[in-house]
């Protein structure tokens, strides 16, 4: 299913307002006095979603400091894929150690606004929220020795107040689970 | 269109099952082609089948794409996963999560159905 949506390049990101898995509404306005903010749809089935996870994760440590803000949404119809139902989230939260929120989009009105293909599809912003990169974390989900380097080198030209080298990738992963 | 049944075939059955909504099928058939002409054996008797419905998935027993069967046996069994349209989960041989199966259990159960063979004839 391919989307069309409103948001390009430079232009600023749609609204996100969405639960965490504490129940804890989430919102990119939340995080005005963040440098950049990563927003990255994911999920719990899919094994692209996985092997890219830690990747992100270490991605996100290592830039916290920085001021770099990170979001994961889960989009994905829990009907035919319980793995994705909240209290599978809750769940997963629970026995990793996640440095960031899951999110969850139960209406899938954020993956439709924001054009979200595939899980994992990363989206970086700067600090007025513009689209500045999106797609994969980086060449190969197969590979953890890429760590994420599309990514980092997307928020290392952000942090440093330029646009990235390669703004857009191919998302790679399963895709969204719609709802009927 | 992927189908290929070598009806003269004599070495082991194998089967590639897949999905369109998960892309790492195209990445398996490439390693079993590979492997399986290491083996020794014809890469065009791969027998490439689309899993396209949840009934489909149901009727073959189709746990997630990409799926590879030799002489009708899951190269890595599933563990109790329902049938269904989705991306399958595979453990790599040094722990890690992959939407592909591990090379060397491609291999290794390529070995096995030969050697099968050869006892058998």
């Amino acid at each position: 299913m391919s989307l069309a949506r409103d948001f390009a390049l430079g232009d600023q990101a749609p609204p996100l307002e969405l639960p965490d898995t504490e129940g804890r509404e989430q919102s990119l306005e939340g995080g005005d006095d963040a440098s950049a903010t990563v927003v990255v749809w994911t999920c719990n089935h899919c094994p692209y979603a996985l092997a890219w996870h830690d990747r992100l994760v270490d991605v996100a440590r290592d830039y916290a400091d920085r001021g770099v803000r990170f979001l994961a949404v889960n989009s994905n119809d829990a009907e035919r894929y319980p793995a994705d139902s909240l209290d599978a989230m809750r769940g997963r939260v629970a026995e990793e150690d996640w440095p960031f929120p899951y999110l969850h989009d139960s209406s899938q009105d954020a993956a439709r606004a924001w054009g979200a293909e595939t899980t994992p599809h990363v989206f970086a912003l700067d600090s007025e929220r513009r689209l500045r990169y999106e797609g994969a974390p980086d060449p190969d989900y197969g590979d953890p020795a890429h760590e994420a380097i599309w990514l980092r080198e997307a928020l290392d030209h952000i942090l440093a107040g330029e646009p990235p080298p390669r703004p857009r990738t191919e998302p790679v992963g399963c895709s969204i689970k719609w709802k009927p | 269109m992927f189908a290929a049944v070598n009806a003269s075939r004599t070495g082991p059955e194998i089967e590639l099952l897949w999905w369109s909504g998960c892309p790492s099928w195209r990445r398996t058939l490439a390693t079993l082609r590979e492997q399986v002409a290491a083996a020794g054996l014809d890469p065009e008797a791969i027998e490439v089948r689309e899993v396209s419905s949840e009934g489909d998935a149901a009727r073959e027993g189709f746990v997630g794409s990409p799926t590879i069967r030799v002489n009708g046996c899951d190269i890595q069994p599933p563990a109790g996963e329902p049938a269904g349209l989705t991306c399958r989960v595979y453990r790599l041989r040094d722990g890690r999560v992959s939407p592909t199966p591990d090379p060397d259990d491609v291999r290794d159960a390529l070995a096995g159905a030969v050697a099968e063979s050869a006892g058998t004839r």
